[in-house]
């Protein structure tokens, strides 16, 4: 099939949102091996100075993005402020990003500081969602990342998060934060 | 004349007590807690003196680091010997800073990172009418169930276009659950299934939406109503499951006219 390279970026350009690979499978009709092959050469074809889109793999799909330097641009075209997070929502998604699931309670233990607002608001932004209740007295809510987080930061998924620096004794604080909230409820 | 000194922003006392560890050039592990105690309750009245509310939390943090300061001045008594084997007052908030500098570090990366709608952009969501389910429908719906969590989240982005109800006003609904399971059953007669959006069309309220909901719910509960969801985060769709319309006596309790619907 010697257009699939061109069917697969017509697609990537109507799409809105990442096209996961079975998406594409069924959408084009295609073998799975040709189909990663044409992905590979479009990608790489993309990935060349000069160019002003790239082809990325986000949040478990495949999706067309600008590239960073160019956008001053894209901004003034837009007319819009670039969207930016503050520092206390960063650090609270970063928590729960690496820590999910996790109830508001541990969330602020880490933090040190009440974040009942700001994962509102993350809320809001569909960057956090509720995922679960946790199976102690109250039954807090679970709080994870979702399908927006990864998409904001082009990650391919959470394995894809920033490594963290590791120190010794990480799995006794683990454990002695679970005796903290058995005293504090 | 008035001078103004800029403060540095902290997000919390850890993040205060970090950035006063990392300035005095203290070993993380063995941090100077007199030292480090002096210095944290200057920089609080520092924030008082210029009018800062200091939040509470910096205050448990203050009296935190006293406890642990008195502690390490007074001697060991032989029973606390024994029950905690000499267990260092400080390992705690080490453990705590040690933890949080992680997150901190954690943020700073993810914050350099390219981000969408500031560094990169995609191009912006379009307002297609989504025809039905992209994906094949598997053959037993019960293979697709939809969770509590993400019913809530779709009922919130339904609730989000509707106006707020008007202040100072007592909403007395003038919807009943029966009316609202009426307008489902004729929204979904003859189709195959409806998607949870299409369901609220036409709903103008935030009530009329919530009796709709309810409604919803109870015809789930009655075996009569299927809901499914493919993709995570994706459309829910309701599946009428043959009884619906076979069930006529529910909709014999309420003899109001709802043609307005």
């Amino acid at each position: 099939m010697p257009d699939l390279k061109a069917r697969i970026e017509a697609l990537l350009f109507a799409s809105d949102q990442p096209l996961r690979f079975d998406r594409l499978l069924s959408l084009l009709e295609a073998d799975t091996e040709s189909l990663r092959n044409a992905l590979q050469q479009l990608q790489h074809e993309y990935y060349h100075p000069g160019r002003g889109i790239v082809l990325q793999e986000v949040a478990g799909g495949f999706q067309l993005r600008t590239r960073p330097e160019y956008a001053p641009w894209v901004l003034k075209l837009t007319r819009s402020r670039a969207l930016r997070l503050s520092r206390a929502a960063t650090e609270t998604l970063a928590v729960v990003a690496y820590r999910q699931p996790i109830t508001r309670a541990e969330v602020e233990y880490l933090r040190g500081v009440d974040s009942g607002g700001v994962l509102r608001a993350l809320m809001e932004k569909q960057l956090v969602r509720c995922v679960g209740k946790k199976d102690v007295p109250g039954r807090p809510l679970l709080y994870g990342t979702g399908q927006k987080f990864l998409e904001l930061f082009g990650l391919k998924g959470l394995s894809d998060l920033p490594q963290l620096s590791e120190f010794a004794g990480d799995e006794d604080l683990a454990l002695s934060m679970e005796l903290d909230f058995d005293h504090a409820e | 004349m008035s001078y103004r000194i800029k403060l540095e922003q902290f997000e919390g006392p850890l993040d205060l007590l970090l950035h006063l560890v990392v300035k005095s050039e203290m070993d993380i592990y063995d941090i100077q807690i007199a030292q480090i105690t002096a210095q944290y309750l200057d920089y609080l009245s520092l924030m008082k003196a210029h009018q800062l509310d200091v939040a509470g939390e910096f205050l448990v943090m203050a009296a935190t680091l006293l406890h642990i300061k008195s502690r390490t001045l007074l001697p060991a008594s032989p029973r606390d010997e024994e029950n905690d084997e000499g267990v260092d007052p400080r390992a705690e908030l080490v453990q705590r800073l040690l933890e949080y500098r992680r997150y901190k570090e954690g943020a700073e990366k993810l914050e350099a990172y390219p981000q969408l709608n500031r560094d990169v952009f995609i191009r912006p969501e379009q307002s297609m009418q989504e025809e039905g389910p992209s994906e094949a429908v598997p053959a037993d719906l019960n293979d697709s169930p939809v969770s509590l969590f993400e019913l809530v989240e779709a009922l919130r982005r339904v609730l989000q276009d509707k106006p707020p109800p008007a202040p100072h006003t007592i909403i007395s609904s003038p919807w009943s659950v029966e009316q609202g399971m009426r307008l489902l059953r004729r929204r979904l007669n003859g189709e195959e299934y409806v998607s949870f959006e299409q369901c609220f069309s036409g709903v103008t309220g935030r009530s009329e939406v919530i009796v709709v909901f309810i409604a919803m719910l109870e015809l789930v509960k009655l075996g009569q109503l299927r809901l499914v969801q493919l993709n995570p985060q994706g459309t829910i769709y309701l599946y009428p499951q043959p009884e619906l319309h076979s069930d006529r006596c529910v909709a014999a309790l309420a003899p109001h006219s709802c043609e307005e619907l």
